[in-house]
């Protein structure tokens, strides 16, 4: 199994959490693991509606003291 | 103390000048030294390009000679690194010379790969070159009626762009009276139109009040230049006129080729500013791989911070200031007003409703900016 890259994205405005997920998910490679950090509340839903549309994979998706925490597998 | 500031955009030169300012007494004692290294001569304006797309600069207007923007104490090279040895506290340029340094400044930029996307280069017109900006400027002023689709690539510089483009788009085709022959299709990467959650509530009503089209959760896979077509990577696909492309960006490639950022963009502290696990290299602007937007004003604030601590450590040892993420962009909302968004990593931006001030304001900074970089504004 790949190592899992964090994509660290806490108190971020612009780009924001999503479209800087976006940017690691188009360096990685099919089959790696990207675990995403975010303080932005709509998180939790908007990012496994893009992973779910474009086709990826959610692996969990959860909130820890008021950090989500997402991990996205890279399936295309 | 040797300072090696690589790079001659917005954040290298703001860097270089406010610590020559600030450490003017300790260069004329001997004790330390600026260089700067740069791949040009020119210097350029980039926010400019927008207008020359909607032929209301001219590209000449968009560049000052380097050299003439800098202080007389920096030591200037039109001679860009090819090598970091960061083990050696030394670089190698194109001309084969080394420059030893106690503290660097990497300040490379970012640029356009519209090559990532196939189709985009050939398809697409984009305002991210002098060269980019004049023809689309042409294609737009023959264009007599159609759809135009604009669309977004990640991750891009200056992320309000893509609103801007279409307001200009807006007011252009109004003043030409062929506002209604022309169709807008305006496509966004996330779901929403605007990565900053007040930009997107208070546009999607300005987009609706112009007839602007939008398609959310789009991001561009390819172009079917023959055809006219853009595909998505979600599987959704449009057929267009003319095409405008807000092209993807990645960091030097000296820097992917050194192994010092995936992608470019180097890992760096978001406090401090420095490269992770090397306290003497700071890193600015567009180069960091840190989650603010690439802006030169997010540039010229870093590159505040990161002169104020090299020069507080050459005087008392030690650095004074962390960078809070602060970010301000003007918007442009059309060819006779705009608004701003001022936030930091702690505070989202509070938009004000647009205004002919606040556009004059934008005009009258396009002009102020060689006062900015100069490090005296």
């Amino acid at each position: 199994m790949s190592e899992i890259k964090l994509v660290d994205a806490r108190d971020t405005f612009c780009p924001g959490p999503l479209m800087e997920l976006i940017t690691h998910m188009k360096q990685a490679s099919v089959g790696d693991t990207l675990e995403l950090l975010s303080t932005d509340e709509g998180s939790g839903a908007d990012v496994p509606e893009w992973v779910n549309k474009v086709g990826h994979e959610i692996l969990s998706n959860e909130k820890i003291e008021g950090v989500w925490h997402i991990k996205v597998r890279k399936a295309k | 103390m040797r300072i090696l500031v690589v790079g001659g955009g917005t954040g290298g030169t703001i860097v270089a000048n406010n610590l020559a300012r600030r450490l003017s007494g300790e260069i004329r004692a001997g004790k330390v030294k600026i260089t700067m290294l740069s791949a040009s001569d020119k210097h350029m304006y980039q926010p400019g390009l927008l207008y020359v797309a909607f032929g209301q600069m001219m590209p000449d207007e968009l560049y000052r000679d380097q050299a003439s923007l800098l202080e007389s104490s920096i030591d200037f090279h039109v001679d860009p690194v090819e090598q970091f040895e960061l083990d050696k506290n030394q670089v190698k340029t194109k001309s084969g010379k080394v420059y030893m340094y106690d503290v660097m400044v990497i300040a490379t930029g970012s640029r356009i790969v519209p090559e990532q996307i196939p189709g985009l280069a050939e398809g697409a017109e984009t305002f991210y070159s002098e060269a980019g900006a004049v023809k689309m400027f042409k294609r737009l002023r023959e264009f007599q009626g159609g759809k135009i689709a604009v669309v977004v690539g990640v991750p891009h510089k200056c992320p309000i762009a893509p609103v801007e483009v279409i307001f200009s788009l807006n007011d252009y085709f109004k003043a030409r009276g062929i506002r209604d022959k022309v169709t807008i299709k305006y496509h966004y990467p996330i779901g929403r139109i605007h990565t900053i959650k007040e930009v997107a509530t208070w546009a999607k009503p300005e987009f609706d009040r112009m007839g602007i089209e939008y398609e959310t959760l789009f991001n561009v896979k390819e172009v079917d230049v023959q055809n006219k077509v853009v595909k998505s990577e979600e599987d959704t696909e449009y057929a267009y006129d003319l095409l405008i492309a807000i092209p993807p960006h990645r960091g030097m490639e000296v820097i992917e080729k050194n192994g010092l950022g995936e992608g470019g963009w180097i890992p760096t502290d978001r406090h401090k500013l420095t490269m992770n696990g090397h306290d003497n290299v700071y890193v600015v602007g567009d180069t960091t791989n840190l989650p603010v937007s690439k802006t030169g004003s997010a540039a010229h604030f870093e590159a505040e911070v990161i002169s104020e601590n090299i020069s507080s450590i050459v005087k008392i040892g030690t650095p004074v200031r962390d960078y809070d993420g602060k970010v301000y962009c003007f918007i442009e909302t059309g060819h006779d007003s705009a608004t701003y968004a001022m936030f930091n990593y702690q505070n989202p931006p509070n938009l004000k409703p647009p205004s002919k001030p606040m556009h004059w304001f934008k005009m009258s900074y396009n002009k102020m900016y060689w006062t900015s970089v100069r490090g005296l504004l």
